[in-house]
């Protein structure tokens, strides 16, 4: 396991020797992704079957329920909208080595300041969409940026470490939440606002079935379409942009970037305003394209399920799109799959695979003669 | 409100973030960072509930919670001694797995349910104390008084022993303590899988002694993550962990208490006459632990204290390094 071959006399002419790879081969991340898939599904498929589960059976309802046909694809991809958002919130942070947990919690925010432009009377019911959409999308993504703002504001005022910081945040971001749906916002003391007039949802394919028939019952909205905006924001942003080099530069040697002169504080906060604002669309996206309402528990975890999907993706935003997919259809499925903690079982999985082939791939493995 | 029962409620409760820092500090001490707690907790908290109910015997479970916590560190530290992984992302792993885990073995345990109780204890003569008697030694659980035990024990463990000695070296220098002759893996394994046990432990006091029974998803509510930065605050001395659980979880107790009467020396009280304003309460434990770290990060700068210098980062023999 350990890079030095051991002292023990083998009893074999020739033993395996584990050497760290100078180089990385193009191919290797492909293939350990890949061979980490694989064996995740292998050891969830075999828990499951120890706790009593049909492993086959679970997968195959996984398989059929998410991309069965067009129908249950375009509900994926709905799945699979925040998941990106989220995910790339992720992968942005976590390449500057800011460990942003807080995704969640960012999201929450969002999906309130979307509801806030809808609920408070600041926008009279009967506006056009053109006026009611972006200004979700903006104090959505306001009011996450913010919640994540202040965990880089801490961060870089004060070195208080962020993972603990996002993850509080989280917590106040749910009591916040629930205080509206209970509260000022409840409808008829339901735990749920009253829903959005039609003018604040986000136009879904079957809202032009009357043009194109084939569209009705497809449920995709245009939250997925910005969610891609995003993901090609995000990349351009690391690859083609000065401020993504230093980004990239802080995550991988913050000594050699604070020698070069560049400001880490600065990046710490825009990263985290960057990092919550896209979390903040996912919940945007999610509450004017799906649920039409805030409601309490609309998210069965999105946020964690982003740092799972930027780690799978290994931080590249195109990755992450097909990553959250992947990550879409288990949700969708797992509606139904009980025990309700299965999913979550199957992300630390994945997770841990992940970073074993990660880790592992970083070395070669040789025959020697002794 | 009296408030004597709320402060050993509030010791009652801390015991459980104590417990888990404690652990915690153990694991970073060796130079290994573990953010599983929260995870590692909740299959500790399921494993003493279900094994103390299927044996009638609350020893039992607990063995099976420390049990529980340490299996799961073992798969930390696998992941990242053995395979040099990244432990911050291991750590977020263990606690989506252990969630996961123990929601699915947890599906069908109904709630109300309550299992074999663990003694309380009196001490006869400290009980008599004033204010101090009542608080700290009157009819607490075993595993409180475990907590006064260990954290003398701990401190004295890591400052003044042999042992703790090599632990501060594979933590602080693990070059330096493998040149002298310390098995930098063997000691970073046992210090990773002591202080899953431990975390195993926390969690059993809650589903045993803090609120028994089994509540699904509400059983650890973020605990695990607040004794994570607990850790931090308490700038990796015991000591300080324990003024630190204890103020937390009174905070966290007082905030149930306040939701209780209907007014305050005449004052009607907001909690109790409009419902909504009791989410501002249980938002208040999160902030302190945010402001608690504020404050444990601006004297760790002060005092030039700060994290063992090789945590987080993993050991490879015969590698230029720490």
């Amino acid at each position: 396991m350990t890079a030095v071959p051991g002292h023990r006399r083998s009893l074999l002419p020739f033993r395996l020797r584990a050497e760290r790879r100078l180089d990385t081969p193009r191919w290797l991340p492909f293939a350990s992704t890949g061979a980490a898939i694989a064996v995740a599904l292998l050891l969830s498929g075999l828990l499951i079957a120890i706790i009593g589960g049909d492993p086959f059976a679970t997968f195959e309802h996984i398989g059929t329920s998410a991309f069965g046909d067009l129908y249950v694809l375009s509900d994926t991809l709905v799945k699979a909208t925040p998941l990106i958002f989220t995910g790339l919130a992720c992968a942005l942070a976590f390449r500057m080595r800011m460990w942003n947990i807080g995704a969640e919690g960012q999201l929450l925010l969002g999906a309130w300041g979307a509801s806030a432009v809808v609920l408070s009377g600041v926008v009279p019911a009967g506006t056009s969409p053109f006026i009611y959409v972006p200004l979700m999308m903006l104090c959505g993504t306001l009011c996450g940026a913010l919640w994540g703002g202040i965990a880089g504001w801490l961060k870089a005022r004060f070195h208080v470490n962020e993972i603990i910081t996002t993850l509080m945040l989280n917590y106040i971001a749910l009591s916040w939440i629930k205080f509206w749906v209970f509260g000022p916002w409840s409808e008829g003391g339901f735990q749920m606002t009253p829903q959005f007039p039609r003018e604040a949802w986000l136009p879904r394919l079957t809202d032009f079935a009357k043009m194109v028939p084939d569209f009705g019952g497809m449920t995709v909205h245009l939250g997925f379409v910005f969610a891609l905006v995003a993901a090609v924001f995000v990349w351009w942003l690391l690859k083609r942009t000065r401020k993504g080099y230093e980004i990239r530069l802080i995550g991988d040697n913050p000594r050699a970037a604070r020698y070069a002169g560049i400001d880490i504080g600065r990046n710490v906060i825009l990263v985290m305003l960057l990092s919550g604002g896209l979390a903040g669309m996912a919940g945007m996206a999610e509450i004017g394209g799906v649920v039409h309402r805030l409601q309490d528990g609309f998210s069965p975890g999105y946020g964690f399920t982003g740092v799972v999907i930027a780690y799978l993706a290994k931080f590249n935003p195109f990755g992450v799109v097909l990553a959250s997919i992947l990550f879409g259809a288990l949700i969708l499925a797992g509606r139904e799959i009980q025990p309700a903690g299965i999913p979550a079982m199957i992300q630390g999985i994945v997770l841990f695979c992940v970073i074993t082939a990660d880790a592992l791939s970083r070395y070669r493995v040789r025959l020697v003669r002794t | 409100m009296n408030l004597e029962l709320i402060l050993a409620a509030g010791v009652t409760s801390g015991t459980v973030l104590l417990l888990a820092a404690l652990g915690e500090i153990l694991t970073e001490r060796s130079g290994v960072i573990n953010l599983g707690v929260e995870g590692m907790m909740f299959v500790g908290a399921l494993a003493g509930f279900k094994v103390s109910v299927d044996t009638g015997d609350p020893w039992i479970g607990l063995v099976a919670a420390l049990i529980a916590g340490g299996a799961l560190a073992a798969l930390h530290a696998i992941v990242t001694i053995g395979f040099q992984a990244d432990q911050i992302v291991s750590g977020l792993a263990l606690t989506l797995l252990g969630t996961g885990v123990a929601l699915v073995l947890g599906e069908g345990l109904a709630g109300g349910m309550v299992g074999p109780r663990l003694p309380t204890i009196t001490l006869p003569l400290l009980a008599s104390i004033p204010v101090i008697g009542p608080v700290f030694f009157t009819d607490q659980s075993v595993l409180v008084y475990l907590g006064y035990l260990l954290v003398p024990v701990i401190g004295y463990w890591i400052s003044h022993t042999r042992p703790g000695l090599h632990l501060r070296a594979v933590g602080e220098q693990p070059t330096a303590a493998d040149a002298l002759g310390v098995n930098v893996y063997r000691l970073r394994y046992a210090y990773t899988i002591a202080g899953g046990a431990l975390a195993g432990l926390a969690g059993a006091t809650i589903s045993m002694v803090v609120s028994p029974g089994w509540n699904s998803t509400q059983t650890t509510s973020g605990q695990g993550w607040i004794a994570v930065g607990l850790v931090i605050f308490a700038q990796w001395s015991p000591l300080r962990a324990l003024i630190g659980a204890y103020l937390i979880a009174t905070i966290r107790r007082l905030t149930i208490d306040l939701q209780g009467p209907t007014d305050f020396f005449g004052i009607p009280n907001p909690f109790f006459t409009y419902q909504p304003y009791t989410f501002f309460l249980d938002m208040l434990p999160y902030a302190l632990v945010i402001f608690i770290m504020v404050l444990g990060a601006r004297e760790a700068i002060k005092r030039r204290v700060g994290a063992p210098a090789a945590l987080g980062i993993p050991y490879v023999r015969g590698e230029r390094g720490m």
